[in-house]
């Protein structure tokens, strides 16, 4: 077990590292300000990256998360603010819409027989064109059960607050381990992307794990969403484009292997903040542009990616 | 569709020498599909055939189409190449805005533009072979090695750049982009000559039956003496390479270099033509004039789309419309479906070329 433990060790080594660098520059960022804030920026991008964790752990990839984040802020707006519906049915709504979406894609996969690759690619296409056909306008909101969310929020000691988004992302985290280790359906997933065929030969019912995997990426890609427009109070065709690369990053920077069978969703959740450090620290150092970001998240998946060419190099030489 | 994995074409088969008809040709369902677009184009526009002869060059809907496509056909060639070989190389785009910024950057800093052009053709070269070096010599799966560079590539392109948009004046550069040959825009004529040359290679040489080896399966192939590296490195660097020209097109088009949105999203194009083209996503059966086809009858969608009044963002919701039908004609249910009436439709080739 140790030796699978490896590269979830790697990563949170090398988040800490990486953290002690930078407080040793700028020791402003050892503040529970500086986590709480972390924890309340990247919430979305950390629930995304669980439903793509289970996506990738099954073995597939899901390009349609940041489109599905699109699609669910402009429907929960335009549910809101044009059929005066109260938030809490229109987060139902929307979640019920994108969990049917994910299920579709999740059939088309298993029943076409087609990479995930390409059938995510048109639900991502048809989810921004969805989106932009409903509004092609941003639609802010306001209602007084928004402006309550993004009031209340937990002070921690040292002047941080964990905000109602950032416990969503604890809470879905926490979930989505016990999913993952401790049900039928967390087994069946490791099962699904060791091997499809040993898989089915063992009794996964495989149409109805890849059915619910993908339903449940686009569900938590739909709750992003919710959680995205209650940041910024408003719904927009064109919002978290390109988050889908930003979570497939950060599931493999967590350490979870791309080929399927083997991965932590503990990684992602230190994928996602090593993401929110490097953010962080550009914003600190003042000199650096915004660019850079993009730099040094390739270069990270890149050193994790042959990371696990080395620590898996000894098993199966070609899938 | 009883038919083996590997097309083997005519030109490699002897039991099979005689070429398809032409007729036969014609009947594929993507010229049929291309021609049903235009005739919507028509109806909803009905001066959209005619073209004009002005100030020594061809003006026109029709022509448009082929200028607005070519930076996608530019790229379709090179990824129906990695697409044969199994793999995707979702890249391109990223190196189309590094491409743009080398050149125009360093047209700016006073380089003489033909040094400008090559260096940025050869930056699109190393952008192709890193990719390469990643999925051959680190075996890691083309999805993610290409990735690397799709979510790095854009930061360097902007890294190079500063963060602006570079404009530049220089002659040759924008003659890339907006000028003529022989009447017809120069993108446009840049793409048939890659497009020609790209198939004559792979026809009329074994470097076609290669790729398709190594796309079906790359081990057999390795076993079989194909150093399938060395031809999994050419193909990724010549992915670049079409990467780096379409990157200069785009730049000259609009003279400048924006290091944020050129080639956005374009590598996704690049692969919904590719598939339109009737290649494989499994790798082992391509071609490239289709896959370029693929490109037109995209573009052809985007402008009927935009003459139609409809918003642009409706082209999102045609495209998804397009994949889910080539994907459902595609799938082994379909083929099922087919097999199951016998000897009415023994082998309908019409689904799959």
């Amino acid at each position: 077990m140790t030796r699978s433990l490896r590269p979830l060790m790697a990563t949170t080594l090398i988040f800490l590292f990486a953290y002690m660098l930078a407080v040793l520059q700028h020791p402003g960022m050892l503040s529970t300000r500086v986590l709480g804030n972390f924890l309340t920026d990247n919430a979305f991008l950390g629930i995304a990256s669980v439903g793509m964790t289970f996506v990738i752990l099954s073995g597939g990839i899901d390009l349609s998360v940041g489109a599905v984040i699109g699609f669910t802020t402009v429907l929960v707006a335009a549910l809101i603010m044009w059929m005066n519906l109260h938030p809490l049915l229109a987060f139902a709504i929307a979640m019920i819409v994108a969990a049917g979406f994910g299920a579709i894609m999740g059939a088309a996969i298993h029943y076409l027989k087609v990479p995930s690759f390409i059938v995510t690619l048109a639900g991502m296409f048809l989810a921004r064109g969805g989106a932009s056909v409903l509004s092609p306008d941003s639609i802010g909101i306001q209602h007084e059960f928004y402006s309550t969310i993004s009031k209340s929020y937990i002070l921690l000691p040292g002047g941080g607050r964990l905000t109602v988004v950032g416990l969503v992302m604890l809470a879905v985290f926490a979930l989505a381990i016990l999913l993952a280790h401790r049900t039928r359906f967390g087994s069946n997933v490791y099962a699904l992307g060791g091997s499809e065929t040993s898989a089915a030969l063992m009794g996964v019912p495989v149409a109805r794990t890849t059915i619910t995997i993908y339903a449940l990426s686009s569900a938590l890609a739909g709750l992003a969403g919710i959680v995205f427009s209650l940041y910024t109070s408003a719904g927009y065709s064109l919002n978290a484009l390109g988050v889908e690369l930003d979570a497939i990053a950060a599931v493999v920077i967590g350490g979870t292997l791309l080929t399927g069978g083997y991965g932590f969703i503990a990684g992602t959740f230190i994928g996602v903040m090593l993401q929110g450090l490097v953010q962080t620290y550009i914003v600190f150092d003042g000199t650096l542009s915004s660019w850079w970001t993009k730099i040094v998240v390739g270069v990270l998946l890149f050193m994790f990616i042959v990371l696990q060419r080395l620590v898996f190099r000894a098993g199966s030489r070609r899938p | 569709m009883t038919r083996p994995t590997v097309d083997l074409r005519p030109a490699s088969l002897p039991p099979n020498p005689s070429p398809r008809p032409l007729i036969t040709q014609l009947a594929r369902p993507q010229v049929m599909a291309l021609a049903a677009v235009l005739l919507v184009n028509w109806l909803l526009f009905p001066g959209f055939f005619s073209i004009t002869w002005q100030d020594g060059r061809f003006f026109g809907s029709l022509i448009d189409v082929l200028n607005r496509g070519a930076p996608v056909a530019i790229l379709a060639i090179g990824m129906t190449a990695v697409i044969a070989t199994k793999g995707v190389d979702l890249s391109v785009g990223a190196v189309m805005a590094i491409s743009g910024a080398v050149a125009a950057v360093l047209v700016t800093n006073g380089v003489s533009a033909p040094v400008a052009v090559l260096a940025a053709l050869g930056a699109g070269l190393l952008c192709g072979l890193w990719n390469g070096i990643l999925v051959t010599v680190l075996e890691i799966q083309p999805i993610i090695a290409t990735l690397v560079l799709m979510v790095a590539g854009r930061g360097l392109a902007q890294l190079i750049t500063e963060g602006t948009i570079v404009t530049f004046s220089d002659p040759v550069l924008i003659f890339i982009g907006t000028g003529s040959f022989l009447g017809f825009p120069m993108p446009v004529v840049i793409a048939l000559v890659l497009m020609l040359a790209a198939t004559l290679i792979v026809r009329r040489t074994a470097l076609g039956l290669l790729i398709e080896a190594v796309g079906v399966n790359r081990s057999a192939a390795r076993f079989a003496g194909l150093s399938a590296n060395a031809l999994l490195l050419i193909v990724y660097t010549f992915a670049g390479l079409c990467a780096a020209i379409a990157g200069l097109i785009v730049a000259g088009d609009i003279r400048g270099a924006d290091a944020n949105n050129a080639g956005l999203w374009l590598e996704l194009d690049a692969i919904l033509a590719v598939v339109i083209g009737g290649t494989s996503l499994m790798g082992g059966r391509f071609s490239i004039p289709m896959a370029v086809l693929g490109a037109v009858i995209i573009q052809a969608m985007n402008t009927g789309i935009l003459i139609s009044g409809f918003s642009p963002q409706f082209n999102l919701v045609v495209k998804s419309a397009v994949i889910i039908v080539i994907l459902v004609l595609q799938s082994p249910l379909m083929a099922q479906a087919f097999r199951r009436r016998p000897s009415a439709t023994p082998s309908k080739p019409g689904t799959q070329e």
